[in-house]
């Protein structure tokens, strides 16, 4: 168990880009359920949820200058020192959002190693459910991320559903099932998480380095 | 010269986008030779020219082109933008820059870069993944061939040497000084302090922020290797201005050449790269204030280069900005550098200098023959503590 007054923090990105949106509603749902399984555990929970929509431009800039504004290193900041992270992107032809994948491609590769995720989509249809799987769950395998294995997958009709009967007769599980489900395993992960509390230096390289490779310059 | 003024160009050949015109290869070649002849006419102290070897670039061969520059100067330095110490036959850079130094009498001294473009390294037969342990390994074999006179050398990345002496030697048995280059590796930084070479900073595409951890770095290592004190390591820093006598008219004539420059064009405004990196667009004045305030957040430095010459502006345009540059920014920039600089803060390097510091030290009594070469004690401590193979 925790001990009294730890702090975790959590980083949610949303990469919805219509108002209301409904990328953005389970991004909180998602967050709002890991909070209470966190303070049922005694932990203080802080929330950073970051729409990719405000940082759009800054997030091309980015990619073709090759540095992030000061509003974007706030949230690269945010997002990097983490205890965990909740990503959810609309389905947009058969895979996560541009934006969504522009902001992952402007963040240092080695940077979200060992971080908790928690990956959640929305779309139309439950046809592009399987997104997660194959366009989200590589991706952050290949950052390096610790990805619990519940992802959450919101359809439209999903919010207007207490779960759905499946082709044998057996019940599937509804949206805040899934939800909860998912912030069980992801509180889990959370809790256990150091990142926040980690020193980052930007500047770190290998201690077995040697200026001269082993070569003595006499 | 307690600090060294001067341009640096990577040898685009870019499209006017106010005119539609492109310079031919040779057009470019010449106007790089124009705008280094008229550097030491305005009074800059240095000419660096990049290393490429893709297009849109024209500057392949660095010293064919500084020695030609040479024999039509006088004060000039000649330098370099980088010189690629990965794909490059260290025992070739060598060779071809001690040959430059004679030349040149001294007026010689080059910046090691690893390069950035992919393809060159495999066309070159490296590989850029091994980029890093190329620059130190190539760069520990050129420090030998320019500080001992027959070399025996194996390594991983060339054929290896025995009884080899790199021809010419050194003018007066002093090697050019040596910066190295880079925009984000401490690895770099920790070479470049272990061997109390130059750090140069690119400071141009970033914020000044993350160059200052850069040089910061540099300066703490330098100090740890017995080098001297951190404001004593040896920095340069780079820069990029356009300026007219009102500003809004430099701003006007710049935006063209800056929405679409092959760097950072179509991205972030004028606006917001001018408050978020170094770029500096507008009167002499706002020039003079902006660079003034570097030594603010670097410490004392040593050489400060400007990039001129890029994105397509017109030979005539650049040679107007030289004009401004050598006759009213960089003046006052001197006088601002002077003001308050302490004694102990080492001038940037020049031939003339570093033959002197040797032939002192050689004269100074024999008690000093034990810690003649004190660094070269503190390398072999210090590849023992890094336990290197």
């Amino acid at each position: 168990m925790p001990s009294e007054g730890t702090v975790r923090r959590i980083a949610v990105i949303s990469a919805g880009l219509s108002q209301p949106s409904s990328t953005r509603m389970l991004a909180d749902r998602l967050a709002e359920a890991t909070g209470r399984r966190l303070q049922d555990q005694g932990i203080h929970v802080q929330v950073d949820t970051i729409e990719l929509r405000d940082h759009a431009r800054d997030i091309t800039n980015n990619m073709l200058a090759g540095f992030a504004s000061p509003a974007l290193s706030k949230v690269l900041e945010a997002v990097i020192g983490a205890d965990g992270l909740i990503a959810v992107s609309p389905i947009f032809a058969a895979s996560f959002s541009g934006l969504f994948k522009s902001f992952f491609d402007i963040v240092e590769p080695e940077s979200l190693a060992e971080m908790p995720v928690l990956i959640g989509a929305t779309g139309g249809t439950p046809r592009h459910s399987l997104a997660l799987e194959h366009a989200l769950r590589p991706m952050f395998a290949y950052l390096r991320a610790d990805v619990i294995p519940t992802g959450v997958y919101a359809a439209s009709a999903d919010w207007g559903s207490i779960g759905d009967t499946g082709v044998s007769g057996n019940t599937l599980a509804s949206l805040p099932e899934r939800i909860e489900r998912a912030a069980v395993q992801f509180a889990h992960a959370v809790a256990a998480s150091d990142r926040s509390g980690r020193v980052q230096d930007p500047f770190a390289f290998d201690p077995s380095f040697s200026p001269t490779g082993g070569f003595s310059a006499n | 010269m307690s600090v060294q003024f001067g341009i640096f160009t990577i040898g685009d050949v870019t499209t006017d986008p106010t005119t539609g015109t492109t310079p031919t290869e040779h057009e470019r070649v010449k106007s790089m030779v124009t705008i280094a002849l008229k550097a030491e006419e305005v009074g800059l102290d240095v000419f660096a020219t990049g290393e490429h070897h893709n297009r849109p670039f024209v500057p392949s061969s660095p010293t064919t082109m500084l020695g030609f520059i040479a024999a039509q100067t006088t004060n000039l330095l000649l330098s370099t933008s980088t010189t690629l110490i990965t794909t490059n036959d260290p025992v070739k850079i060598a060779e071809d820059y001690s040959m430059l130094q004679h030349l040149a009498d001294g007026r010689v001294d080059l910046m090691l870069g690893r390069g950035n473009t992919g393809p060159v390294y495999p066309w070159f037969g490296k590989d850029i993944r091994q980029g890093i342990p190329l620059a130190v390994e190539n760069y520990a074999l050129l420090h030998r061939l320019w500080h001992e006179d027959v070399v025996d050398w194996s390594g991983q990345f060339r054929t290896p040497l025995q009884g080899f002496t790199s021809t010419p030697r050194p003018l007066d048995d002093v090697a050019p000084f040596v910066w190295h280059g880079s925009i984000r590796s401490p690895e770099i930084a920790e070479q470049a302090a272990f061997y109390g070479d130059g750090f140069f900073a690119n400071n141009i595409f970033w914020p000044k922020e993350h160059y200052m951890q850069l040089i910061n770095l540099y300066r703490q290592r330098f100090e740890h290797y017995g080098h001297g004190s951190a404001d004593q390591a040896i920095v340069g820093l780079g820069g990029q201005v356009f300026m007219r006598a009102k500003s809004q008219d430099a701003v006007n004539e710049f935006r063209p050449y800056f929405d679409n420059a092959p760097v950072y064009g179509h991205g972030p405004s004028l606006e917001e790269f001018t408050a978020q990196t170094p770029l500096t667009v507008g009167s002499p004045q706002e020039i003079i204030d902006r660079y003034a305030s570097m030594r603010d957040s670097f410490g004392n430095y040593q050489r400060q280069l400007f990039l001129m010459d890029h994105a397509g502006l017109p030979l005539k345009v650049v040679l107007e900005q030289l004009d401004i540059l050598g006759g009213e920014v960089v003046p006052a920039l001197r006088k601002e550098f002077a003001t308050d600089r302490p004694a102990h803060v080492p001038d940037g390097p020049t031939h003339a200098a570093r033959v002197a510091a040797r032939d002192a030290s050689a004269s100074a009594p024999a008690s000093a023959s034990a810690s003649a070469h004190p660094v070269v004690q503190d390398i072999a401590a210090e590849t023992a503590l890094y336990g290197a193979q």
